[in-house]
């Protein structure tokens, strides 16, 4: 439809890989909401109308893959050709599995402590580890093109992303019974 | 080439290029018209200069209403037919009303959305506020000399689907072209924003009568993004009032009361909360029907005390939000109060508390929302050529569908820029199964039981095959206006279902085009007449959509032999459109419309290079 040949990357104008330029992806977003988002078509006809919406929903689709790291490597994976497993692959190294095990005690002792400052802490801590893992993703990606090892990095960091998740849920319901 | 545009009978007939179009904020307490005028936004008044319209909708036998003060003066003499805050009961079903016994009111079960016994009827709460805007249309209409080109509707940002089709659905009722539904918090954005020419990450705290909103927006040369809304759509001022009434209620001892008397304690509950914003303590006197008499002295320091946990209660959905944007509060350059119920000092001082700053308030946070959707109403109808205002909004729950074990599987998460779409995978459970029953939930629980359900459909005649072996892609796609449709298709054998998400219990197509009809007098005799006049404006405004890109990029864009093709299909449906038959004239447009879908893509992908072009165009294969 809309040059389906042509990737993410391309359609900000963008080089393709993992680091980009944040400002330069806001722009273009911007950019291209400002020329084919349904508001500026209100009085078209049918057809543009049609149009407008299906080009915005792809801007948006595409600002949403590129915008965050984990997304923005599984979907340079994925055009490599490269399936990132995370549904089916669950072996992990153990140390890391050692880990995860730890925050959920962690989470589980401080929902009963109501220690809305130890759960801050421990999200602050894994948020540091997610960092670390992204920078892994611009050398895995960008420098060495080490896939197998960055697909392992994005199930990595869909744990953590799940264990955040989990932290602010508790938070959040800590929060609204105090 | 411009059209020339016909009035309707009865109307002025002084040609205008300005095209009518209005922003009206429907709120739980008090509604509002707004629209833009020589390039200023203003809020239309009533004959006796009043901007608000109460939101009170009063039934009598005779089945004729009054709306508005009229019906305000008559809601403690008769409160069962007196309906206040009815957008509280928007897309709810009589289950998620936590308190019945709270209101005067004889609710009535009906599937999927409550009704409202009057003496009238049984009413739904979209009924009710198809009244008010009613009211609100023909005072728009009244003032600006004309019929109207559409309205722009605002709703809570956190009302989720149901609601916001049952708003849509109200304003069609009305006999409104709904231009958009836009979420308050953005429309108090643009009001303020634009006329302060801000820059950064703003907050906006919207506490109205009955719902509470907060939404973070990033603005930036004439865009407003939303990065994140939350709140709580059944917490507003309304509950301040409540907690006041209770205080009454204790300090005078008082037995359970009848409607009248609770009607008239909450009025009086209200006044007194009111007088409080200006004065340190306020007198609450009332004689009730059975002969006692109300004397209490409320002070300023009471009414905080009794209402600290509500002002508490939206403390939780500003973090919740600020998690989602990733924004910290030193980032958050100001702080825009709306909402009748941010005059009030403690909210005023915890949200300063909150944010360390103080909380911008020089905009009337009861009309802001209204002058806001207006701005973006004289956009939508094409009468600002500049393209400088955009709002980029958000969904405000997650929206996904259900799985074995009573599971909620998300497909869109919260807070994702609309307009979007998802497709997920999903198979069968058992072999040979030939259909799939799809569940459409909105919410951020896990399980469905705690999430609100918008939609059941089936998708049938899948051919039977091994469980796991089939693979039905259901896709999501959310519009401009936050609305659900979802599809579902077997990859295999193709066979789909589609549902627009359409509140079960919503009024149909025909129900309210039979409610419209009635609406009108003579409606049998005008109703081919009233068909064939909707065509030709539809077909009008065909012609004029078209002539219009034509104009800009015809020559560019077309050869001559498609630049012929279009313009003979509009010369087609020309003729067709001055005849008197309205089925011709809808496959006129149909036909025009499927001409020039062709130049409809170019013109798309030619404005997505303009928006790049600086960039490297090689690059780019559109």
């Amino acid at each position: 439809m809309f040059g389906v040949h042509q990737n993410h990357f391309e359609l900000f104008g963008l080089p393709l890989g993992f680091a980009i330029d944040q400002e330069q992806l806001d722009q273009a977003y911007r950019r291209i909401q400002s020329e084919v988002h349904p508001d500026r078509f209100a009085a078209a006809s049918p057809a543009e109308r049609l149009r407008s919406m299906q080009w915005a929903t792809h801007a948006n689709e595409a600002y949403q893959t590129l915008r965050s790291p984990i997304s923005r490597a599984r979907y340079l994976l994925h055009l490599q050709g490269i399936d990132t497993q995370e549904e089916t692959n669950t072996a992990m190294p153990a140390e890391f599995l050692m880990q995860q095990m730890e925050w959920r005690e962690a989470i589980e002792e401080s929902r009963h402590a109501c220690d809305i400052d130890g759960l801050d802490q421990l999200l602050r801590e894994i948020r540091h580890d997610t960092k670390a893992l992204e920078a892994g993703l611009h050398a895995q990606l960008d420098l060495q093109q080490d896939y197998p090892q960055a697909a392992e990095t994005v199930r990595k960091l869909r744990f953590l992303d799940k264990v955040q998740t989990e932290i602010e849920q508790v938070l959040e319901a800590l929060e609204e019974s105090t | 080439m411009a059209l020339l545009q016909i009035s309707e009978p009865g109307h002025s007939a002084a040609p205008h290029q300005h095209r009518l179009a209005v922003g009206i904020d429907l709120g739980t307490t008090n509604s509002l018209v707004a629209t833009v005028r020589s390039g200023m936004s203003v809020v239309l008044h009533d004959e006796e200069g009043r901007a608000l319209l109460p939101s009170v909708v009063h039934y009598l036998p005779d089945s004729s209403v009054d709306v508005g003060f009229a019906a305000q003066a008559q809601q403690s003499r008769d409160p069962k037919n007196t309906i206040v805050s009815a957008k509280r009961f928007m897309g709810r079903s009589i289950h998620d009303i936590a308190d019945l016994s709270h209101y005067p009111y004889r609710f009535i079960d009906a599937p999927g959305m409550l009704q409202l016994g009057t003496v009238a009827g049984d009413k739904s709460p979209v009924e009710i506020s198809a009244e008010i805007l009613r009211v609100l249309k023909a005072r728009a209409e009244k003032s600006l000399g004309g019929e109207l080109t559409g309205a722009v509707i605002t709703v809570p940002a956190y009302f989720d689907d149901a609601q916001r089709q049952a708003t849509k659905d109200a304003a069609k009722l009305a006999g409104l072209h709904v231009l958009r539904l836009l979420n308050e918090p953005t429309a108090a954005a643009v009001a303020y924003g634009l006329d302060n020419a801000s820059e950064g990450v703003f907050v906006v705290y919207d506490l109205g009568g009955g719902t509470f909103d907060v939404s973070i927006l990033r603005l930036s040369r004439g865009i407003f993004e939303v990065l994140a809304t939350n709140g709580d759509s059944a917490l507003g001022g309304d509950d301040f009032d409540r907690r006041v009434f209770c205080w009454i209620l204790e300090q005078a001892k008082l037995p359970p009361l009848g409607p009248e008397d609770t009607r008239l304690l909450l009025t009086k509950a209200r006044e007194a909360k009111e007088q409080l914003t200006e004065h340190a303590e306020t007198r609450i006197t009332c004689m009730l029907s059975g002969g006692e008499l109300i004397d209490l002295t409320l002070t300023h320091d009471i009414l905080t005390e009794l209402t600290r946990h509500l002002v508490s209660k939206t403390l939780a959905p500003i973090r919740k939000s600020l998690r989602d944007a990733k924004i910290d509060i030193e980032d958050v350059k100001g702080v825009v109060m709306v909402g009748g119920a941010t005059r009030m000092p403690q909210i005023q001082h915890a949200v300063a508390d909150f944010f360390q700053q103080e909380p911008l308030t020089n905009l009337d946070p009861d009309k802001v929302v209204a002058l806001g959707a207006a701005i973006q109403a004289n956009v939508l109808a094409g009468n600002k050529s500049d393209d400088e205002l955009l709002l980029l909004d958000v969904i405000p729950l997650s929206l996904g569908l259900e799985t074995m074990g009573g599971l909620t599987e998300k497909i869109i998460p919260r807070n994702s820029p609309i307009p979007i779409a998802r497709a997920q995978d999903f198979t069968t459970f058992k072999d040979g199964q030939t259909a799939m029953s799809i569940h459409v939930v909105q919410g951020e629980r896990e399980l469905v039981s705690d999430c609100r359900s918008l939609a059941r459909f089936e998708l049938r005649g899948i051919p039977p095959m091994a469980a796991g072996a089939a693979r039905v892609r259901v896709t999501f796609q959310v519009d401009a206006d936050g609305l659900l449709s979802v599809s579902a298709k077997e990859q295999n054998s193709g066979v789909e279902a589609h549902v627009e998400v359409k509140p079960a219990y919503g009024l149909n197509e025909d129900q309210i085009s039979a409610m419209l009809q009635s609406g009108f007098s003579h409606a049998q005799d005008d109703k081919q007449a009233r068909a064939l006049r909707e065509a030709q404006v539809e077909a009008d405004r065909l012609l004029e959509a078209i002539s219009a890109a034509l104009a800009a990029d015809g020559e560019a864009l077309l050869s001559a032999e498609e630049l012929q093709a279009i313009t003979s299909q509009m010369d087609a449906l020309r003729t067709s459109a001055s005849g008197t038959d309205s089925k011709a004239v809808h496959n006129g447009i149909e036909a025009l419309n499927h001409a020039t879908e062709e130049f409809a893509a170019r013109r798309m992908d030619a404005s997505v290079r303009k928006a790049l072009s600086g960039q490297k165009l090689d690059s780019l294969k559109l």
